[in-house]
């Protein structure tokens, strides 16, 4: 596998909606570019016929009952909000439609 | 005194809750400055709540197994109207509307939350200088970090500040400070202990567990906290144990593997590597048979980890985006609002880890590092179960060396090499804690490691309590 | 529906239904539409910090019950986090299956008699919503916007077509077929209008012929069946138009522009999110066991393709009589008249005509039977049947309280002779061959005799006087 490339990192980074300045876009490439080298001893692994762990203790249908339970008071949901109007969360312009 | 002791005294009436509460906050006053083990310190709350248990036993009533016994609460479990803020500045300010299970559990049974504790942000170091509100200092030499994540929790015990600290270990973020601050920590079975309302950082390797001074504190504290929660989809619907009954004993007869690739490690200081030793001959003389035990895999578990762990924390942080709680920086737009936020609010290895978790993630590469690092999580735990067909527990070193000085540790990969020995027992779910086993060269303490089977925290802590008494005889 | 010569459709639709449970999807908030703006939530479906998921048994019930309605193998379902920012969903991610679906590769049977293919029929949450304030309340160009959590973590299962309908009308059969079937097996109330039901149509089209699939667009915002019609015509005449002007179909969302009519660009494939999918660790795998499975099924309601095949069979109506009383669930309410006794043909059409109505289905069947017995007109009919609707009944009282009598033939013709003397110039311009000018005839026939007249009986004698006197 080759690298993490500075484009790489700044792709990831807008994915992940942060902005990098040109020094740490620097940095992080060759931080991010050592640890997958680390890794390399796991990439190099043939385990194609292992399965995945997901879960390290194996339960399975875990379901709740269909009833309803209190929640929580909008006041003092609302009250965290860094902004709030007319009992809903306040948000800058959308740009763009839900995926 | 221990946790025990101060529950006895204080449903014996020999002690106020009230009392307890101001000889430890005595102590947070004489010392925090100097350490900054919290985040916050609940001095009013902590002497209402005692105030409450001492009035129930006045009136008759049994206040519960920790009655009095004054606890620190790492700052990423949920406080109902109390800050918790993950030492990062993302959070600044946040009061959830709930409390964690573990919260609730621990108050039902009398204890008497006395503050939130310092760690790195969203739990993501081994050192606790990645907090955005400055490291903690570790009470045993000031110059040296307290370990972490859960660093602040760790140096509570330790300090005296309270007999019992709760902290979430994830990659060794319990058991690698308490062996730092030379105090009792355990990491349970993944599922032992409900997560509802520990903020996620690795939410299939995410799990609480308590610090203490003795081994049977240790028990006392998971008799409590453990157990099955509905709440937490995750949590094993199996009973609890009377851990503390199990101590006394002994280890006659139980089968004792040292794991030889820990011993094998690059990086493990000598004076670790002989407690170690001399861990396993103590355990010998307590009538254990003791055999070098080999885990293969475990020299992937670093890699692994370091993929596994970022991938989920870059989702699980996804939902720090301004709009619901906590910091928001201003922008035109709700995309560049997320942006700046995010930007602003997260600390640089929080950062790093995101933005390593979100490659390992993307298109492309999922197979080749989430997807595999998932099925090496697999190898790790077949070796650990093989292993375990011939032992009983196994034992390693917890950390690699003693306490390092703050900066020590600057490059990433360095810092992350910290939890070689932490790590694998999170890719398998198994339980495993921290016991201090003597003093380095430099006089700091060493930890001793104790790995146990899914659910084997019962002879685990039997082990562990055959090493305390060999610690101090 | 339009049809392009020389070209053909291929559309699939991915069609989203609430889940009729109490509950939202992985916490206890109440699953209610129209509740004031974040008053149904909590830690879990805002996604605080420490909230955790737990699946509701009921949601995973009514999935696997659409499922082997869409006879869909039931699978080892496993759920995933989809992840991209978006401010209505409060975890930044969405919980839905990906590649472990709960049902998977079924089928839906239009009424027809075509059969089209489901893919899937996953289990999901949905996210909240938002308004949006400024700018007419649309997306672009408002000021700011506001988010509403009470959406947010309701059960959603998203069933997936493959690309087997050819037409906007078999899009339109296939959404009244699923809407039918979600509302036969109670999984859904199945409202486009309220959004418990919303569909996104993938369009593409090709040269009548060809076997390649040609490039998509993913039509979204279709909020009714008629958008959805409207929007594939609109959508397959541009795809025809551009591939005709020599240039090329691009994938893309496009959006329905109701008032406009026309759909809009909006993201293109390039743009299109990375939503670095995983499996949600919060949640472990459900692997449904056959006795489960296999309960659902035995407690199936009958499908509503087995409810026609009944009343066809019962009534011997029309394919389209019979669908229209199944879709309007008033199928028993049809068996019950005919087996008491109703006139089959008379039961169909005042179920097609005289019964879209709330409260149809509770009336009783023997006096919906007796009604088609009475000799009254259509128009005393249904003034009888409306009251049967809303008191109940006896029909042939309620016909003789209202003064409903049959006339006999003498009176009729009497009635007739009458309006032909009244109005002799409208008579002759009918005998002059302006058929219009009967409608003034019969007009006057049912206004002498207080409407107790038979319309159409009118009509006919009419017409055979003008024959008999030669015009
Ligand atoms: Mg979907
Ligand atoms: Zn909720």
């Amino acid at each position: 596998m080759a690298s993490i490339s500075r484009d790489d990192v700044a792709h990831v980074a807008r994915l992940a909606r942060l902005d990098l300045t040109d020094d740490e876009l620097e940095l992080y490439t060759a931080q991010l570019a050592a640890v997958l080298e680390h890794a390399a001893d796991v990439e190099a692994l043939d385990v194609a016929d292992v399965p995945p762990t997901m879960h390290p203790y194996p339960l399975r249908n875990v379901l709740r009952d269909d009833d309803v339970r209190p929640g929580v008071d909008r006041d003092e949901v609302l009250g965290q909000a860094p902004a709030a109007e007319g009992g809903r969360f306040k948000v800058p312009p959308i740009l763009g439609e839900e995926p | 005194m221990t946790a025990r002791e101060i529950a006895e005294a204080v449903r014996s009436k020999q002690r106020s809750a009230r009392e307890v509460v101001d000889e430890h906050l005595g102590r947070i006053d004489e010392r925090e400055t100097e350490l900054h083990a919290f985040n916050l310190v609940l001095a009013d709350e902590a002497r209402a709540a005692a105030g409450a248990i001492d009035e129930r036993i006045a009136a008759g009533q049994d206040p519960g197994p920790l009655a009095g016994v004054p606890v620190a609460l790492k700052d990423n479990f949920a406080t109902r109207g109390i800050p918790t803020t993950c030492s990062s500045r993302i959070l600044e300010g946040w009061r959830p509307p709930y409390d964690a299970t573990v919260v609730e559990w621990l108050r039902a049974a009398g204890a008497i939350v006395i503050g939130k504790t310092n760690l790195d942000e969203f739990a993501m170091g081994s050192s606790t200088e990645n907090s955005a509100f400055g490291p903690t200092r570790n009470p045993h030499d000031v110059t040296r970090v307290p370990g972490g994540s859960s660093g602040g929790s760790a140096a509570s015990v330790a300090a005296g500040f309270s007999p019992m600290g709760f902290g979430s270990d994830t990659g060794g973020s319990i058991r690698q400070p308490a062996a730092l601050c030379g105090v009792v920590g355990l990491k349970p079975t993944y599922g032992r202990v409900s997560r509802y309302g520990l903020v996620a950082f690795a939410s299939s390797l995410d799990q609480i567990g308590p610090f203490t001074t003795t081994v049977d504190d240790a028990a006392l504290a998971l008799e409590i906290i453990a157990g099955h929660d509905p709440r937490d989809t995750t949590s094993i619907p199996e009973p609890v144990p009377a851990y503390s009954e199990l101590l006394s004993e002994g280890v006659e007869g139980l089968r004792v593997g040292v794991i030889s690739e820990f011993l094998a490690a690059d990086g493990l200081a000598a004076d670790v590597a002989q407690r170690v030793h001399a861990a396993a001959a103590a355990l010998e003389r307590a009538g254990a048979k003791v055999d070098d035990a080999s885990v293969p895999s475990t020299i992937y578990g670093l890699s692994a980890y370091y993929l596994i762990a970022p991938a989920e924390a870059s989702s699980n942080l996804a939902r720090y985006d301004g709009v619901r709680y906590g910091l928001r920086v201003e922008a035109p737009t709700t995309g560049e609002m997320n942006t700046k936020t995010r930007t602003a609010g997260f600390g640089p290895e929080v950062k790093r880890r995101i933005m390593l978790g979100t490659y390992a993630l993307s298109a492309g590469y999922y197979d080749a590092y989430y997807g595999k690092a998932q099925r090496v999580r697999t190898l790790i735990l077949r070796d650990f179960e093989r292993a375990y067909e011939n032992f009983d527990v196994l034992i390693g070193p917890t950390a690699p060396a003693t306490a390092f000085a703050f900066g020590a540790k600057a490059d990433p990969l360095a810092m992350y090499l910290n939890d070689v020995f932490t790590i694998p027992s999170n890719l398998s779910g198994h339980p495993a804690m921290s016991v201090p086993f003597g003093v380095g060269d430099d006089g700091l303490p060493i930890g001793v490691q104790v790995l146990a089977p899914a659910l084997g925290e019962g002879v685990m802590l039997r082990v562990a309590a055959a090493l305390e008494r060999a610690a101090s005889s | 529906m339009t049809q392009i010569d020389g070209w053909e459709m291929v559309i699939g639709l991915e069609v989203h239904s609430e889940l009729a449970t109490q509950t939202k999807l992985f916490c206890g908030c109440p699953n209610l539409f129209g509740d004031e703006p974040n008053t149904n939530v909590c830690p879990v479906c805002l996604g605080l910090p420490g909230s955790l998921p737990v699946l509701n048994e009921k949601a995973v019930e009514l999935a696997i019950r659409l499922g082997l309605a869409l006879h869909c193998t039931v699978e080892r379902g496993v759920f995933a986090r989809k992840n991209y920012f978006y401010p209505d969903m409060p975890k930044d991610f969405q919980v839905t299956q990906y590649d472990l679906p709960t049902n998977a590769d079924g089928h839906l049977d239009l009424p027809n008699g075509k059969r089209i293919g489901v893919e899937r029929a996953h289990i999901e949450e949905d996210t909240g919503k938002s308004t949006h304030v400024g700018g007419d309340g649309r997306i672009h160009g408002a000021d700011y916007s506001l988010v509403d959590y009470n959406r947010a973590g309701i059960p959603l299962v998203e069933i997936v077509s493959r690309p087997d309908l050819r037409s906007a009308d078999d899009a339109k059969d296939y959404v009244n077929e699923l809407r039918s079937i979600l509302l036969a097996t109670n999984v859904s109330d199945a409202k486009m209008e309220e959004g418990s039901m919303r569909v996104d149509a993938n369009v593409s089209v090709r040269r009548a012929g060809d076997d390649q699939l040609g490039t998509r667009c993913e039509i979204k915002n279709l909020n009714s069946v008629r958008s959805l019609v409207h929007a594939i015509d609109h959508e397959a005449a541009r795809q025809v138009e551009l591939i005709g002007r020599g240039e090329r179909v691009h994938q893309e969302t496009r959006h329905w522009d109701e008032a406009a009519g026309l759909t809009r660009s909006g993201r293109s494939k390039e743009q299109a999110e990375d939503y670095r999918y995983f499996p949600e660790p919060d949640l472990v795998p459900l692997e449904p066991d056959a006795d489960y499975v296999t309960r659902i099924a035995d407690a199936m309601p009958l499908l509503p393709s087995d409810r026609r095949a009944r009343l066809a069979g019962v009534s011997n109506g029309s394919q389209g009589a019979v669908t229209i009383a199944v879709a309007r669930g008033l199928d028993e309410l049809a068996i019950a008249a005919i087996e008491a006794g109703g006139d089959p043909g008379r039961v169909l059409t005042h179920i097609e005509h005289n019964l879209a109505v709330d409260g149809a289905a509770d009336i009783d069947p023997k006096g919906l039977a007796k009604l088609t017995l009475l000799d009254l007109t259509a128009t005393q009919a249904k003034t009888v049947l409306a009251e049967l609707v809303e008191t109940g009944g006896d029909p042939e009282a309620i016909a003789k309280a209202k003064g409903f009598e049959a006339m006999d033939a003498s009176a009729l013709d009497a009635s007739v002779d009458a309006a032909i003397a009244a109005e002799p110039d409208v008579w002759a311009k009918y005998v002059a061959g302006d058929d219009k000018a009967v409608g003034r005839l019969v007009g006057t026939v049912m206004k002498a005799t207080n409407g107790q007249a038979d319309g159409k009986a009118v009509t006919v004698k009419l017409m055979e006087r003008r024959a008999a006197s030669g015009g």
